[in-house]
This record gives structure tokens, sequence and C-alpha cells, in this order.
């Protein structure tokens, strides 16, 4: 990655970072507090990637204002009554509250499940150092990251999973982050660890809920190390309001026959990324990574989905799926690399594209770098308007024109949003999908 | 003219799992044989194995054509020895006219055996009328090897490079499975056509279908890799009554 | 592309050449006229002075060479290509080397220096009209420099010019100007730039309205001098309904360093008429080891106007470094652009390569069919843009992006870039990796061809969609190259 200009904003986060240095205590592991020091090292090192020319990774979506504003970390207040409203919520699963990035214990449910704890991933990191050393920071890497070092050098509290050897989960774990009301220009950085003991399987739904209308600046890392044969469902949630950068970053690393199946719904920020990389590391492991994204307006989401084939028997398939509307832009960078010597590796790759108004942009770039010959890899795009054949099929029954533009945008976004597990999860998207369907700029088929 | 003598075969690269187990079999020049037996016996095992397929490994004794051992050679160098194999499963090859492909192969043939090759103009008089012969439509020829091509049609496609390449000993592996009656009854007039006193056929079926269309001299059961029974075509119609039971293990020693 | 610190002495190490494949690989003995090593503004008014040009193409070229020079001190040499090699020193090469011939420029065939004649019949290019290929009229490039021309004085019956560069900039001056960067500006980039400084001679085409060319104009290209930089520029103008179909082919000697050649393609194709451009490039793609061979680092664009259709095809099999994206502007509406591709890396050769449609006009349409073979170390990367822009209401692109590996030494990526501003637009990309399967190629051993002969025809199989765009001839010959260049590949 470039090394960027360092920007006057800089100074911002590194008092932030001082703060944090300070308020280390002897509670603190020493471990963990030298990881947030390489963290920040690494930061102040390379900086926002902002620079323009060359810049691959950022090459569809600009952080200039990264350079000119400042967030800075504060915490609001919300009641248990109104996150039971702002997302999906059931008294059976485990649920994490995370408030403007900090763990909040006194609004989270159910937090010792049978063979599943979820706790707070600082107080934890003394008790259950030899799980959390050798997996925080090692599966999501700072090198070269800028908000994956930011996230880690400042994360608060934090949210881990355990879930012990061979223990099948029924109920998921739901953690939602929460960005309250009442102050602009806030930073947040939720963390996440999830560690999968061998052969167990669980589900993990990350909800990133904004109820504030200014700008913030979202900060989340998530990473799962997952143990040989485990299998992590993770579905993830990202409603923003159209001012926020939320910067996302999903990581994993397969041992032998690990599975990590990731689904996610984005949606309004002003600039959104969702950066996933899944590392095949060891034979038979598999990914899916699937997501819908739908922008409005002026919005702006990146979708960096990428995964290494290291080992033979692997199998990934990235699938993603984009609405645009307005004058809104989205990309999707897809990435999958085959090893020498990963034979027998399956990747799918595939982005489909549905453009509803001129003014809007879709970067599609899904590649493949391959270096082993006995392989089957394939890829695909596309982009397009709604089908009119299938739009004059539908009015033919009797179907007004809007309600079939509806139907035809609505079963477009459905065959990811069905994926979403349990039902009442996909049926809080599709109720979202109500509003903001009709909402969307789409030169009036909608 | 075919002589194989206790072969033995498996699936290459895998240690255990031996397909055929001391096979023996003779075929005499202008014979027809049959191969019948039940799933998993070895039949196609052999009939690929005959062809010199890498996916399998002699383990032991020999295949000798007219006394000559032809266990090491390539499976391009049997067929330039008369041996040619109608596959139960063609690939298919894309942008690989079945015109240039039979003009390719003629032409090896020709040249490996010393013969004067075909001339463009020579070699489609001769696939025109083999193409006639088969019935097959002459549309498929323009596309494709074996593209997108029916199950019916990829089988009429191996009768048409059987016919073009006249072999010595023709196998032909499960050429009568999944074929309508029509199909069948063309796969039969081209072997019957092409039955001479100096080529042999060897038919590997599970039922005894083909055979009413094709009566053959010689009828074998191949079960776990031997050849467990061998008769005439009253063998074939037994069959066909009793199924396959009578030959197969006793149920105490299928387990072992 | 990533320009390593490794000195360029590492690509010129002693290397026994005699077991070299490359059947072009002769060097023909000729006098060469040449101007010193090294690049600076002397080079440049020493060349334009050598070709007795006109004041506005020295200024032309000066302005390039300043641009060049900023380009240079800002590194803005492409980095962005999978490709490796050393870093190149501009200074240490040649740019500008001519046979050099008693008089002026030969007034006929039988004028052309014997030992050039034979050259390019070494290479199948027999130039004597009396030996002239069928239908097709010969522009020879040697060295840079057009040697001659066959049937030159037929196609002006017709009013078609073909000839050289430097022929056209004295003949039709006011042709050059008109066109010269207007479809690859001088600033377009590192190594156009280069070539607009540089460039020595190459080839002129203009197909006046209506006029469709009854024949095949096809540029035979050779690299001789060792050390020498190639740099032609090819201009082809096809004015108002006019219609024409260019092949260029290429080949370079055995050499242990490694040649530059940076040449630019310009293609006019005004409203309503058609260009066909065909390249078979056998550039010496280095040694087995990777010693040597063509650094082959190409612009060529064309801009299609209204109903105006221009397309592609390439069969890339040699140079040790391809990096060429030939390229369609379709401005006009109803414009049409086509690529066709087939490249080869194997042994050690690298090669990033693709297209650019820029999509501008109403109702433009473009087909993407590329193809990539590895084998041995070889690095084949398609990179390709699709770009609609906002205007360009009802825009359809269809690409097809087909991958062959063979052996588990090689690599075969795909890096396609599409960016859509226009909701009206229909857009399939569509990629796929593959291995010739055993089950096919017993299939065909099974009938007697050989394990050779057997992934040949699976691979020109495979390649079909693209060499069924070529000429005839041409189709022959990319298709035998395809055989050679794989040699010791497969089997």
């Amino acid at each position: 990655m470039t090394t960027a200009a360092i920007s006057p904003t800089i100074a911002a986060y590194a008092s932030e970072f001082a703060a944090v240095r300070a308020s280390a205590n002897s509670n603190s592991s020493s471990w963990l507090t030298s990881l947030r020091e390489s963290a920040w090292a690494e930061f102040e090192k390379i900086g926002f990637p902002t620079t323009r020319r060359g810049n691959e990774t950022w090459k569809y979506t600009d952080l200039g204002r990264l350079d000119r504003e400042t967030f800075s970390r504060s915490f609001g207040e919300i009641s248990l009554a109104e996150v039971k409203s702002a997302a999906p919520w059931s008294d059976d699963w485990q649920t994490a509250v995370v408030v403007d990035g900090k763990f909040v214990a006194g609004l989270s449910n159910n937090l010792s499940g049978a063979g599943v704890s979820v706790t707070e991933l600082e107080a934890s990191a003394a008790a259950d150092e030899a799980v959390i050393k050798s997996a925080l920071g090692q599966v999501a890497k700072v090198e070269g990251n800028a908000f994956v070092a930011l996230n880690t050098a400042l994360f608060s509290g934090g949210v881990f999973v355990n879930v012990a050897a061979g223990v099948e989960t029924e109920q998921p774990v739901h953690i939602i982050n929460i960005v309250t009301a009442g102050a602009d220009n806030r930073a947040s950085y939720p963390r996440t660890l999830v560690t999968a003991g061998a052969n167990s399987k669980a589900s993990v739904i990350e909800s990133f809920i904004n109820l504030s209308d200014g700008p913030q600046f979202v900060v989340p890392v998530i990473e799962v190390s997952l143990g040989e044969g485990s299998t992590v469902t993770h579905y993830r949630i990202q409603l923003e309001n159209e001012k926020t950068i939320h910067l996302g970053t999903t990581r994993t690393v397969h041992p032998a026959n690990a599975v990590f199946n990731s689904t996610s719904f984005a949606t309004g920020p002003a600039i959104g990324r969702n950066d996933v990389h899944t590392l095949l590391a060891e034979p038979g492991a598999e990914t899916t990574l699937h997501g819908l994204y739908i922008t409005n307006g002026k919005s702006h989401q990146d979708n960096e989905i990428s995964t290494t084939h290291e080992k033979p028997h692997g199998t990934s398939h990235q699938y993603y799926k984009g609405i645009l509307a307005g004058k809104s832009r989205a990309v999707f960078s897809g990435r999958v690399v085959v090893k020498p010597g990963a034979m027998k590796t399956l990747a799918e790759q595939k982005d489909m594209n549905l453009m509803l108004s001129h003014g809007a942009e879709i970067d599609t770039k899904p590649s493949l770098e391959i270096y082993a010959d006995d392989v089957k890899c394939a890829h695909g795009a596309t982009a397009g308007h709604v089908d009119k054949n299938m739009l004059f099929y539908l009015m033919s029954r009797g179907v007004s024109r809007h309600d079939a533009a509806f139907m035809l945008v609505a079963g477009f976004a459905g065959e990811i949003v069905d994926e979403f597990q349990p039902a009442q999860v996909s049926e809080f998207l599709y109720k979202k999908l109500e509003t903001i369907i009709p909402g969307l700029d789409s030169e009036g088929i909608l | 003219m075919l002589e194989v003598t206790n072969l033995h075969a498996k699936v290459a690269d895998v240690e255990n799992g031996e397909i055929l187990r001391g096979l023996n079999m003779t075929v005499n020049p202008g014979e027809v044989h049959a191969i019948m037996g039940p799933n998993g016996g070895g039949k196609s095992t052999f009939a690929n194995v005959l062809a010199g397929r890498t996916d399998y490994e002699v383990t032991g004794g020999d295949i000798k054509l007219d006394g000559e051992s032809i266990i090491e050679l390539a499976p391009d160098e049997r067929s330039h020895k008369g041996i040619f194999l109608a596959f139960q499963y063609p690939a298919e090859i894309p942008g690989v006219r079945p015109w240039q492909f039979m003009k390719a192969a003629l032409d090896a043939q020709k040249e490996a055996r010393g013969e004067k090759k075909l001339s463009v103009r020579e070699f489609s008089k001769l696939f025109d009328a083999k193409v006639k012969q088969v019935k097959i439509n002459p549309d498929l020829m323009k596309r494709s090897l074996n593209e997108g091509f029916s199950g019916g049609e990829k089988k009429r496609n191996e009768m048409l490079q059987l016919a073009t390449l006249e072999p010595r000993l023709a196998v032909l592996d499960e050429t009568d499975s999944g074929l309508d009656v029509d199909a069948m009854r063309i796969v039969a007039e081209s072997v019957n056509a092409l039955r001479s006193p100096d080529r042999s056929f060897i038919l590997v079926t599970h039922y005894n279908r083909l055979l009413h269309h094709i009566v053959p001299d010689v009828v074998h059961v191949l079960v776990k890799g031997q050849l467990v029974q061998t008769g005439g075509p009253e063998l074939a119609v037994e069959i066909e009554r009793d199924g396959y039971k009578r030959f197969m293990p006793e149920p105490a020693a299928a387990g072992a | 592309m990533t320009s390593s610190k490794t000195p360029p002495s590492s690509i010129s190490r002693e290397t026994d050449l005699s077991g070299m494949e490359y059947r072009w690989g002769f060097v023909t003995d000729v006098e060469s006229d040449m101007a010193p090593k090294g690049l600076n503004e002397d080079t440049v008014r020493f060349i334009s002075a050598k070709k007795n040009e006109p004041e506005w193409l020295l200024e032309w070229r000066l302005r390039a060479y300043k641009h060049w020079l900023k380009l240079e001190a800002n590194d803005a040499e492409p980095t962005w290509a999978k490709v490796k090699y050393p870093a190149i020193d501009y200074q240490d090469m040649y740019y500008y080397s001519a046979p050099r011939s008693k008089d002026a420029a030969p007034k006929s065939m039988d004028e052309v220096d014997p030992e050039l004649l034979e050259a390019f019949e070494k290479l199948g290019v027999p130039l004597h009209e009396r030996q002239k290929l069928a239908g097709v009229a010969v522009d020879a490039v040697f060295d840079s420099v057009s040697v001659a021309t066959t049937f030159a004085d037929k196609l002006e019956e017709l009013g078609i010019i073909f000839c050289s560069f430097n022929e056209a900039v004295q003949k039709h001056p006011e042709l050059v100007k008109k066109y010269l960067g207007s479809v690859v500006p001088y600033t377009d980039n590192f190594f156009a730039t280069l070539n607009s400084a540089v460039f020595s001679d190459g080839s002129f085409a203009y197909i006046p309205p209506g006029v469709k060319c009854p024949i095949e104009l096809m540029t035979y290209f050779r690299i001789n001098t060792e050390g020498s930089g190639q740099f032609e520029r090819t201009l082809i103008v096809a004015d108002k309904g006019a219609s024409v179909s260019y092949l260029e082919g290429c080949t370079a000697p055995v050499r242990k360093t490694s040649q530059l050649h940076a040449a630019v393609v310009e293609l006019v194709a005004l409203d309503d008429s058609e260009i066909k451009y065909s390249t078979v490039q056998n550039w010496f793609p280095g040694t087995k080891e990777g010693v040597g061979g063509v650094y082959n680092f190409v612009t060529k664009r064309g801009r299609a106007d209204d109903r105006a259709k221009i397309s592609w095809t390439q069969v890339e099999t040699g140079s040790a470094i391809t990096w060429k994206y030939p390229s369609v502007i379709l401005k006009g509406d109803d414009s049409v652009g086509e690529f066709y591709s087939v490249a080869l890396a194997n042994n050690h050769q690298q090669a990033d390569t693709g297209t650019k449609m820029i999509h501008m006009g109403r109702n433009t349409k473009s087909t993407i069919v590329a193809k990539g073979i590895s084998a041995g170390f070889g690095q084949n990367t398609y990179r390709g843009q699709v770009k609609i822009m906002p205007g360009a209401e009802n825009a359809t692109n269809h690409t097809q992006c087909d991958s062959l590996l063979i052996g588990d030494k090689c690599g075969a990526h795909t890096v396609p870039y599409i960016e859509v501003q226009n909701p009206t637009a229909r857009l399939e990309h569509e990629a796929s990796t593959s291995k010739v399967s055993d089950e096919q190629l017993f299939y065909l051993m099974q009938r007697g061809i050989s394990e050779e002969e057997a992934h040949h025809m699976i691979i020109t199989g495979w390649s079909r969609d693209v060499i069924r765009e070529l000429p005839f001839e041409f189709a022959m010959e990319a298709s035998q190259l395809l055989k050679v260049s794989l040699e010791g590949a497969v089997g």
C-alpha cells in the first residue's frame, strides 16, 4: 500500500491514542497493550489510504474526507427498549449490545449459553489469554491496513465469542452495534473476535444501526479464528445514514475443513466499505461470501471481497448483487487467488447489478489470480436495467407498472435477503426493503 | 487375435481396490464377444484398460494382440494397431470439428501403418458416405466435437468414427445405454455391416437388449473382476430372464 | 510493472542459445545507419533530420520528448501491470537504426538490397511482386524503417494510400498532420510518449470515402540490429464509408539482450467505415531460461465514429513481455468495437494484455473474446476495461475471457474493470479457467492421434473463436505458431 502523506487530522487520533495509553492500568493485559502500541505505530506509519495515484486497493473509493474532517470517540446512552425497536431481537438469542463502539453488558442478554460464551474482549484478555492472544490481531492483521490498525489501537472493550469444540448451536449470537443520536463526528471502533473450537458450528449476526442523522465514522473489525472442521455462519447488516463513513473489515483464517459463510446486507452510508478476506490456509476449507448492496442518493458502497486458496481441495463462492439508484456509486472488487499447489480448487465469483438511474455508477472488478492448473475457476459480472420483458409480463397480468417494478427489484434483492437466518432476520430486512425500495430515485420506475 | 491372461488392474494413484482380478479371455478373428455383468463388476474398466487409459494401472497379467504384448503401448499406439473403443461418455472438445478430428485420426493411422494418406477430397467423399450410413445429422458435423450433442447423437457419432476408422478390434462400452429403439438399430446396423472374418468385436453391456440385434458368438459374465461364466448366446437369454443373481457370490462371501 | 533494481546485465548473461526453438532468429548482415546510443534532444533532432521532416513534426516530437522527460522524472513508467523486468536503461540503447541504402530510397523492388529481400523471404514474406501473396499488399519494416511496399501502384488507382509513414509525411503531410496523435496523443502514456519523440517509421494507410480496399494490407515488422529499440508508428484512416483489412506480423532475431519495442498504432474510422486490424505477434520470446527477448510495450487504439466498426484480432505468441491493450473509443452513435485475442505465455514469458472499450455514443456495442494460454513458468494476465460513459444510452458489451493452464508452474490471471455510468447499458462478463482434461486427451489418442497433436488440436479448438477472425493465411500461421510455441510444454 502506498504510504500516505500524514494528514493534519491524524493528530486527533494521536491524542485519542494517548488517552487509551494513559488509561491502561494494572488490570490491562500487557500483551494487549503492546498489541495496541504496534497497531498505533503501523497506523502512524501508513496513515489513511487517501493517495489517488497507483492506489489500486482504493481505486474507486476516495477517502479524502478523512484528511479534512476529524472524528473522535464519545459514548451516548440508550435504553433497552430503543435497542429492541431498532434491531431484530429474540430473547432466545445470545445478544451483545455495543453502543458507540463500547460493549454494554447491562443491555446484553443470555451471554453465557451452552458451549458458547459471549464476553467483553478486553475484560477476558487476562483470563482467556491462551485463546485470545493467539487469535486477536493474528487473523485481522494490522500490517498495511490503516483501519484494522486504528481499530486495534482504539477499540473500547470489544466482544469475544468463544464456541467450545464440538458444540453445535441452534440459536445465533447477535451483536447489535448502535451509533446513538446526539453527537456528530463520533468515531466508533467495534471489535469482535470469534473463536470456534474444532468441529463446532455456530452463527453470528452483526447488526450496525445508526440512530443519528449526522456524520459519523464507524470502523468495525470482526476476526474469526476457526477450528478444524468448524463452521461459522456470519450475517452482516449495515443500515447507515447518508453522512456516515462506515469501513468494516471481516477476516478469517481456515484450518483444514473449516467453513466460513457470510452474507452481507449494506445500505445507506456516504462512504461504505465491506472488506472481507478469507484465507483458506489448509486443505478442504470452504467459504461462501454473499452480499447485497443498495445505494441511493449520493451514497457510495464499496465491497472488497477476497479469498486466498493456499492448499488443495478448497472451495469458494463469491456472489454479490447491487441495486443502484440516484447519483450513487457502488464498487465490487472481488479477488480470488489460487496459490501454487492449491489443486482441485473450486472457485466461483459473480457480481450482478441493477442500475436504476442515470447518474449512478457501478465499478465492478471480479478478478482471478491463478497459479495452479488443476482447478475450476469461473467468474462473471453483469450490469443492466430492470428487464423490460419481465416488466411487461407482470403488467400483462394486470399488475401496475409500479408494483411490477417493485416486485422485480425486491425479487432481485430477495435472493440474498432469504439467506439471513433465523427467519426473523430476513423478515426484518424485508420490512426495511419495503421502505428502502420505494425511496430509491429510479426515474419514476418505482 | 486378442489374448488376455490373468489381467489385474486398479485405479492409478490408489493404494488398494483392485477392479480386475485375474481376467482371462481369447478373441479370435471375426468373433463377436459380449461381456455382460452387474454394475461395478469391472466391465467399463476392462474396456478402458484394453484401450490403454492411464487412469487405470495394470498390476498383473498381460494383453496380447497378435501375440505381442500391448501393455506398454500408449492409447494412440494401440489405436494404430487397430483397437477402437466406443466410449460410454465421449469427451466434449470445444472448437474441434468432427470432420477435422476424423481426418487427423485417419491420417495418423495411415501414417503409422505406412499407408498413403487420403487427400482432402478423398476423405470428404469417404466421410460423407459414412455420415449417411450411420444416419447422423450432418449439421452436427459443423459443431464442436460432442459439444451439445444429445446422448443418442454422441453414440451415433461413435459409430460414425467406428465406420470411418474400420478397426480390427472394436470395443463398445455400454454403447446401448440410454438409447431409444432407433438409435439401437443404428448401432446394431453399424456393427453388423462391419462384421468380417478378420474383424472382432467386444460388446460391453449390462442388458441383453443390444444382443437381440447383434448376435454374439461368445457371451461372458464378468463379476468382481473375473469372467465367471462363458457360453453362447443362450447365456444372454438366461440373464435376461433370471438376472445376475446366480453369478453373484453368496451374501456371506460378499461381506468378506 | 515492477521494475526491480536488478541491473540489466542480469539478462545479458552468457547463455548457450544453440538449443533455441525460435525459428525466426537469424541475423541479417546489412549495413545500418545508426544514431548514437542514448536519448536526448539531439537524438530526436537527428531522427527528424534523417527523415527530412517538416518543422511541425519536429516540434511535435520535441514536445513529446519534453513531456517524456517529465514523466521519467516522476517515475511515471507504468507499474500496474503484472509483469516483472529489470529497470530499462533508456540511455543504453539505439533509437535509430536503418538499413543503409547506397543512394536514396529504392524506387522499385529491383533496387531493394538483396540481403533484405532474402531476409523477408526467409520470414515467409515475399516482397517480389512476382511472388506476391495472393491479394495482399505488403509494407516491410526492417528495424523501424519501411524498406518496401508492394502493390502501391494498384492501390493508388483506387485512391488508397498505403506507404511507409515517412513517405506519407513527405507526400501527404495534410493527412498526417490532421490525424497524427488524434487518437493516441503524445501525452497518453510513458511508452506512447517515448514513441512520439523517437518513432522512426511505420506504415500509413488512407482509404478514401466509400472505397472498400479490395486486398489485405500488411505490414511486416522485423527488428535486426542488436541493442536497438523499435519505435514504429502506424496510422490508418478509413474515411466515410470506407473499409479495410490490415495485417501486422512481427519477428526478431535471437539476442541475448532484451530489446524494447514501443510502437503506437492509431486507427481512425470515420462515419460508416470499418477497420479490421489483425496481428500475429511473434517477437523473440527469450530463451527457455528467460534470457533476452523483446519487451513489447505497445499502445494501440482506434476511434470509431457514427456507425463505424473497429475490430482488433491478435494472436500473441512471442515477446518476453507483452504490455498491450488494443482499444476502441466508441465515440459515434451505433459504433461497434471488437477485440479477439489469443495470448500465449510459455517458458518465462509474461503477458499482460487485454483491451479497453470506451462507450461514448448511443447504441454502441462491444464484444471481447480473450483467450490466455499459460505454460511453463509463463504468466498470463487479461486486463480489460469496459467503460460506459453517462451519455452512452443502450450500450452493450459482452466479454468472454478464458484461461488454459498447462503445467503447475504457470499463472493465469483475469482483471476486468467494468465501469458503468448509464443505467440503460447491458453488460455481461464471463470467464473460466481450465486445463486440457485427461478425458479429452484419451479420447483423441484412442483414435490414433499422438499426445502432442492431441494437445495441439484441443488448444487450437479452444482458441477457435479468435483464430477464425483472422484472414485465412494468417489463421494457418497462427495455428502453427501456437503449436511451435508450445513445443516441449505439452506431452
